[in-house]
């Protein structure tokens, strides 16, 4: 019970977003189930899939899923790092790229030739909208483009994990994974 | 009255002939190493199970231990580098265990999960070396070889059939085949030997046996590396 002589309580704000990155994080985020409740009980979302903010504002913690692939990535990665205390790199292809950086080994302009091919045709009709963000040359780990202050492995990292991580940080502790929550697969 | 050396300050008992590796294992002291397998020769490479012997760095692997030497290992300063030759391996090669079959049995990964590395932190090098799958029953990624030469020496000394090399230097060295081609299919390597079963990492995989166990339920997944011992045992070969 919050005494009715206490200070209301100040929200944590946290960010979240998805890079190159197959939600999977978010989705193991939303698999702290209960916890849920007592993490909005201390804490509102600025900028996420979750609220739909498209930009946001000064926040204490950015949770950043996947890694960076293209122009629109490097503009959200630095938004939210200009505007987090802490942020943190959640998942495999946040810290090293992961599977997306599977195509690395390949030329860009290769990859698109290939993908948009008409087959009846014949003919490479790569879309050029000014809306579509340009695909970088590779799949860059998050820590090449910004500075990261946390990295949280997994694939994606477990429900219990995002928790003691998120609950560390908003407690002011240094993160860190029991042994048997360290996964990277 | 038996010969001792001081390890971390705790007196371990050796035989003679025997490494500061050795003679740790025997004394029940863990000391991190990678590219050794007791039951090869050792190879002193990945320089992980580097130690402190009277002031002086070398590898507990191949160094020989003996009377009264003070040797250190589990100190901040060898842990924090032991982490960061582990980080160096990762951004070496692709080593995405996500998609990787031997997530949970790699070595490489569990001692990273034992030096709790969260992240590679240098750039990656995303190397392009290629994959050779032209042998029926087994297939090499060279992008996940750590050069740790383990399968040169189980092909040469155990199987004697000298199948694998370092070939190149520098940067360039790569693991390389023994056969006209260069590929593992014309060459004499067999899935029963005992060098298809020796790679601590996910280069040299068998086939059709990928996820035979599941992801969550492999060795380093119930129990970390420094509680296991190596792994070196032939299971059956594949039928059909």
């Amino acid at each position: 019970m919050v005494d009715a002589a206490s200070p209301p309580i100040v929200k944590v704000r946290i960010a979240t977003t998805s890079l190159a990155g197959c939600f999977g994080c978010h989705m193991s985020l939303l698999d702290i189930d209960e916890h849920l409740f007592d993490l909005v009980g201390v804490a509102e979302f600025d900028r996420s899939p979750l609220t739909d903010i498209k930009h946001c504002g000064p926040c204490d913690i950015a949770l950043i899923e996947g890694g960076v692939c293209n122009a629109e990535n490097v503009h959200v990665l630095r938004e939210l790092r200009s505007h987090a205390k802490i942020l943190v790199a959640v998942g495999a292809c946040a810290i090293n790229g992961g599977l997306p950086a599977m195509r690395n080994r390949l030329d860009v302009g290769d990859i698109l030739a290939q993908v948009y091919r008409n087959p009846h045709s014949g003919a490479t009709e790569i879309p050029n909208d000014p809306e579509l963000p340009l695909p970088l040359d590779k799949v860059y780990p998050i820590n090449e483009i910004v500075r990261v202050d946390y990295f949280l492995p997994g694939c994606p990292p477990s429900g219990e994990a995002i928790w003691k991580y998120l609950t560390d940080l908003i407690l002011g502790r240094m993160p860190r994974l029991e042994p048997e929550d360290l996964h990277f697969d | 009255m038996e010969a001792t050396f001081t390890l971390d300050g705790q007196e371990v008992p050796f035989r003679p002939g025997q490494t500061i590796l050795e003679a740790a294992k025997a004394a029940g002291v863990y000391i991190p190493h990678l590219c050794h397998n007791p039951e090869f020769k050792p190879h002193g490479s990945c320089k992980l199970c580097t130690i402190v012997v009277n002031g002086r760095n070398g590898s507990a692997c191949t160094m020989q231990a003996s009377a009264g030497q003070d040797v250190d290992s589990e100190t901040p300063e060898l842990q924090t580098m032991r982490r960061t030759i582990l980080q160096m391996l990762f951004v070496e090669g692709n080593h995405f265990c996500p998609g990787c079959e031997k997530s949970g049995n790699c070595q490489l990964q569990a001692l990273a999960y034992d030096f709790e590395m969260t992240t590679p932190h240098f750039a990656e090098t995303f190397p392009d070396l290629g994959v050779d799958a032209s042998h029926p029953d087994a297939w090499i990624d060279f992008n996940r070889c750590i050069q740790c030469e383990l399968c040169v020496r189980a092909s040469r000394d155990f199987d004697h059939k000298d199948v694998f090399a370092l070939g190149g230097r520098g940067l360039g060295v790569k693991l390389i085949v023994n056969s006209p081609t260069g590929k593992l299919g014309d060459s004499a390597f067999a899935v029963t030997d005992k060098a298809a079963h020796v790679c601590p990492v996910g280069a040299i995989l068998i086939k059709r046996v990928g996820f035979a166990q599941p992801i969550g339920m492999r060795q380093y997944d119930l129990a970390p590396i420094s509680a296991e011992a190596d792994v070196c045992e032939i299971p059956e070969a594949p039928h059909g």
